[in-house]
């Protein structure tokens, strides 16, 4: 098998995101990690769900399904248990997760599927214009809007943590490297991996721009104060290797959640292996799921006839003298 | 006006507040009659409530086929006194009431569970007859039109019992009455005890504590009651006949569900909702699924947040190649329609099951309607194809469920299969089901040759322009064979476009599916024709659980002289104009019946067919149509009754 080049996972379709958008580092990074994973193209499977962020699997040379408005995670998911061989990974946007999707973002955690979801993060619905999006924060009042946003933000780490996720990171869409590491954490994760990427709207916030999150315009001291830090370089690990640990990792992730503004933490909050997949749930009650999960199933012989023996259901109901 | 015939046709009706055992109770009746040769027609009726309000189950025994209910009652079996003041009324001339003979005073506005308006009915009722307003007093009204009432003192009863199995605990066991009750009118209509032993055994076979309290019990009421009383001049009577060979006794929840394995599902989802549940909790409940080739595979059934995690995960299901379905109720079906348009745009195979109940809204959530066929038809915004199938009883249920999963994967499109509650939770007894239909799963590949994928741009062309609406089907995850999709307009790979050629190639392709669905789909699977040696003048046009209704009505008319047809709509969408205008064509009378208040098949026909419609039969009062209903309502049309619109109200 011939090596896979970062070329091979690129597509000749035109991509119509502004120019300077965030997204495109996202994308290269995901090209990246299935490059250095060498993952084979048709095993790949993008899902997006719609808007800006929802076109990257157009972009992938993979296998691309581009759903519906916040029901990423849920096709996403039904795949994947009907097929867990798959690579599959889930990109969507902010408004997409944790707007119209939110509900199925928790049912996700409850699960435990095992797939990878980027939020691509930028606080705004691009794709409409620039209206709020769920982690706009109170009162911030980005480029489109008429007066300053009126609802609070959600939180996507706690949400996730408190959902269930069982790998929880963040990143941001221009340190292509840490992005790409991230991501591949996420794939290589058994379980359910949220990545939450910061991701700046050139055209429609404002406020978090590319030189906000530099720190360009903070410059106290005379020279720009970069508000992303790295958490594994203040020697946190995330890595949950015993169920003790679970109740002081997750405080300090709380904390870490609620940190914004001049600090704001990227990298692995929480991973934990200890928590079974839905998968292995599946395969508690059915020994032969991973061997013959419902994709690989043979359903009839060759001449057409259901392979299906249900004799001894009818037995059971039938009427006995 | 009565379908029984006293002598081994028979409807029977047990009551009680819900969670008391009223269903497994009515399951030993059922079990018993079918253990001696008859035939069985079940019908479910309850609350949405939890424990307590009013639940009661219908029987009907027959030594022909029954496929419906009826009006009447012939034996009312009760051991509270909410059933008596709800059903007596009902109870034919001769017909026999069994009740607790403790509750004889208990006054009607003693009954909490009584709602107000039923409670006022039953009072003017006894009022108007002079009756005093208690149990006793609906007992007198009930003898009055020459019923014949058992009293049984069901708890000195049972303390006789417990004292015979020396285990003073059973006293207090309430739910062994209903097995005492049940035993008794087993006893008055003559049925042997063996076979209700032996029905007890089937039911309580894998609790022997239970199984024994029960049989001790059953036999005793079983004797009590023919000593107590003098049962001779009894007029309904069972006389036993041979038992029916190869008959399967079950639910058409049941039957869908056991069509979902034998048509290879094997990936469901559902949100729990009335009345659909049940088909997903059998699926789990046998998911572990026996092959022809002594392997074994599986369903994986997944409960899911919402109704729109259940039809988006189980598209995503299908794009691994798997057969796949949901199933659901009106509110769900409700959540459901943008999905479904996603998968009618990428030609996405998926069964909806959709087992409708009383709307809109969350209506009467445990009770009947046929309300949402146009919705069904037009749900989803946009236009794209998809097929629309409805069942006409549960032996239908079965095998059009394989034929949904054919369709679906032949044209590749969602099919939504259209059940309702009249058939999901009644039972009936059917010919064992077989294996006669095929899986077709038309152009679909699991492998792709390299040379295949060269398209425009070098790719596989998943949704290729040819001559044939319908393309080449692979997996995700196929080698050579990468494709995309996406809910907006796309090229032959799955890119989006917005071109207007494109666009215009693209919805010709997809909506053509619909002409050749017409083509190819079986006459008989588009609409039956059941002809009563009529001349085709006066033609009853339905759809759905009503069938079993109006053909016993058919068959009674024709009897007496008055030859009908009916035309039951089996493909619903597409519509088979030709086939429907085919069977109209002499039609100078045509009744349209169902149960919804807009005649909403009545609509499609006009419009398709272009043919108006005479007369209208329909209800909405959330209780299925019986056959006595239908059969009043023809016979006054037939008589020359001018009203166009008659809408029916029977049922408790």
């Amino acid at each position: 098998m011939a090596e896979l080049k970062l070329a091979d996972y690129k597509t000749t379709v035109h991509n119509d995101w502004c120019p300077g958008c965030g997204d495109f580092g996202i994308l290269n990074a995901i090209q990246m990690a299935l490059t250095e994973m060498q993952v084979p193209r048709h095993k790949a499977i993008i899902f997006s769900g719609i808007g800006c962020s929802g076109k990257t699997p157009h972009f992938i040379n993979v296998y691309g399904i581009h759903t519906l408005h916040g029901r990423v995670l849920p096709f996403a998911q039904g795949a994947k248990i009907a097929n867990p061989d798959l690579q599959i990974i889930a990109v969507g946007g902010d408004g997409d997760g944790l707007g119209i999707g939110a509900g199925h973002f928790v049912g996700a955690g409850r699960k435990n599927v095992d797939i990878p979801y980027l939020i691509f993060n930028n606080a705004v619905y691009g794709l409409t214009k620039g209206q709020a999006s769920p982690t706009l924060r109170l009162g911030e009042k980005t480029k489109s809007l008429v007066t300053p946003n009126t609802s609070n933000s959600v939180n996507p780490i706690a949400l996730a943590l408190v959902s269930g996720f069982t790998f929880i990171a963040r990143s941001y869409s221009y340190d292509v490297k840490h992005l790409k590491d991230t991501i591949k954490r996420a794939i290589t994760h058994k379980g359910l991996a949220f990545v939450d990427v910061l991701q700046p709207c050139p055209t429609y916030d404002d406020i978090h721009t590319r030189e906000w999150f530099q720190g360009i315009n903070k410059q106290e001291t005379g020279k720009a104060m970069p508000r992303i830090y790295k958490i594994e370089e203040t020697g946190y690990d995330g890595t949950i290797k015993d169920e003790s640990e679970i109740n002081d990792k997750m405080t300090r992730i709380l904390q870490f959640s609620s940190e914004w503004g001049d600090k704001i933490p990227i990298g692995i909050f929480y991973q934990n292996e200890l928590i079974p997949s839905y998968h292995e749930r599946i395969a508690e009650n059915n020994k032969e799921y991973f061997a013959k999960p419902p994709s690989h199933q043979e359903i009839s012989d060759r001449e057409n006839k259901p392979i299906a023996n249900i004799d001894k259901i009818l037995d059971k109901l039938q009427i006995k003298d | 006006m009565s379908f029984s015939t006293s002598v081994n046709s028979i409807s029977w009706l047990i009551g009680g507040p819900q969670g008391s055992g009223v269903d497994s109770s009515a399951n030993i009746f059922a079990k018993t009659c079918a253990k001696e040769g008859f035939y069985i027609f079940g019908k479910r009726e309850f609350y949405s409530n939890i424990k307590g309000e009013h639940s009661y189950f219908t029987i009907r025994i027959s030594d022909k086929p029954v496929n419906s209910h009826v009006e009447d009652i012939n034996v009312l079996v009760s051991f509270d006194a909410e059933t008596v003041f709800r059903h007596a009324d009902k109870v034919s001339t001769g017909g026999l009431i069994i009740y607790d003979s403790s509750l004889a005073e208990t006054v009607l506005e003693e009954v909490p569970t009584i709602d107000f308006e039923a409670s006022n009915r039953i009072r003017k009722l006894l009022e108007d007859s002079g009756q005093s307003i208690n149990l006793n007093g609906m007992l007198e009204f009930a003898k009055s039109r020459g019923c014949m009432v058992y009293g049984l003192p069901y708890f000195e009863m049972l303390e006789t019992v417990a004292q015979k199995m020396n285990d003073p605990k059973l006293s207090k066991i309430s739910r062994v009455v209903n097995v005492m009750a049940i035993a008794a009118s087993i006893s008055l209509l003559g049925i042997k005890k063996d076979m209700l032993i032996s029905a007890i055994q089937e039911v309580f076979g894998s609790k022997p504590k239970l199984l024994d309290s029960n049989i001790e019990a059953a036999e005793y009421a079983y004797y009590y009651i023919g000593t107590k009383y003098n049962t001779k001049n009894i007029k309904y009577k069972i006389t036993p006949k041979d038992a029916l060979k190869d008959h399967l006794l079950l639910s058409g929840s049941q039957a869908a569900a056991i069509g979902k394995i034998l048509a290879g599902c094997r990936f469901q989802t559902y949100y729990p909702i009335t009345p659909a549940s049940d088909e997903s909790e059998f699926l789990e409940s046998n998911h572990i699924i026996d092959q022809v080739d002594g392997k074994s595979g599986s369903i994986v059934v997944v409960q899911t947040e919402d109704e729109i995690a259940a039809i988006t995960m189980a598209i995503g299901a299908s794009l691994t190649g798997v057969r796949t379905a949901t199933a659901t109720s009106g509110p769900g079906f409700s959540l459901m329609a943008e999905a479904l348009g996603w998968a009618g745009m990428n030609e996405v195979p998926l069964v909806v099951t959709m087992y409708q109940r009383a709307g809109p809204s969350t209506g009467l959530p445990t009770r009947h309607e046929q309300s949402d066929l146009l919705f069904a038809i037009n749900a989803g915004h946009g236009e794209f194809p998809k097929i629309v199938l409805a069942s006409g009883d549960i032996e239908e249920s079965f095998y059009d469920t394989i034929k949904a999963f054919n369709f679906a994967e032949t044209f590749q499109l969602p099919v939504i299969h259209l059940l309702d509650k009249a058939i999901s939770s009644s039972i009936q007894t059917c010919k064992r089901f077989n294996n006669s239909l095929n899986i077709e799963r038309g152009e679909f590949k699991n492998t792709i040759d390299k040379n295949q994928s060269e398209g425009a741009a070098g790719h596989f062309q998943r949704f290729k322009l040819e001559d044939s609406p319908i393309s080449t089907r692979v997996p995700i995850g196929t080698e050579n064979a990468i494709f995309w999709n996406t809910g907006d307009e796309h090229t032959e790979e799955g890119h989006i476009s917005e071109d207007t050629e494109n666009r215009n190639k693209m919805m010709d392709k997809r909506m053509k599916k619909l002409d050749l669905a017409l083509e190819k789909i079986n006459q008989d699977d588009m609409a039956m024709c059941y002809d009563f040696d009529s001349d085709g003048n006066n033609v009853i046009i339905s759809w759905g659980s009503t069938k079993g209704g109006i053909l016993e009505a058919l068959e009674k008319l024709s009897q007496e002289g008055n030859k009908m047809k009916l035309i039951q709509v089996r493909l619903l969408h597409p519509f088979p104009t030709e086939t429907v205008k085919k069977f109209l064509k002499d039609a100078k009378l045509v009744i349209d019946v169902e149960m919804n208040y807009t005649s909403q098949l009545g609509s499609l026909v006009q419009q398709n067919t272009g043919r108006e419609i005479d007369y209208k039969i329909v209800k909405y009062n959330g209780r299925p149509m019986s056959t006595t209903e239908i059969y009043i309502a023809l016979k006054a049309i037939l008589s020359g009754n001018n009203e166009r619109r008659i809408v029916l109200d029977g049922g408790t």
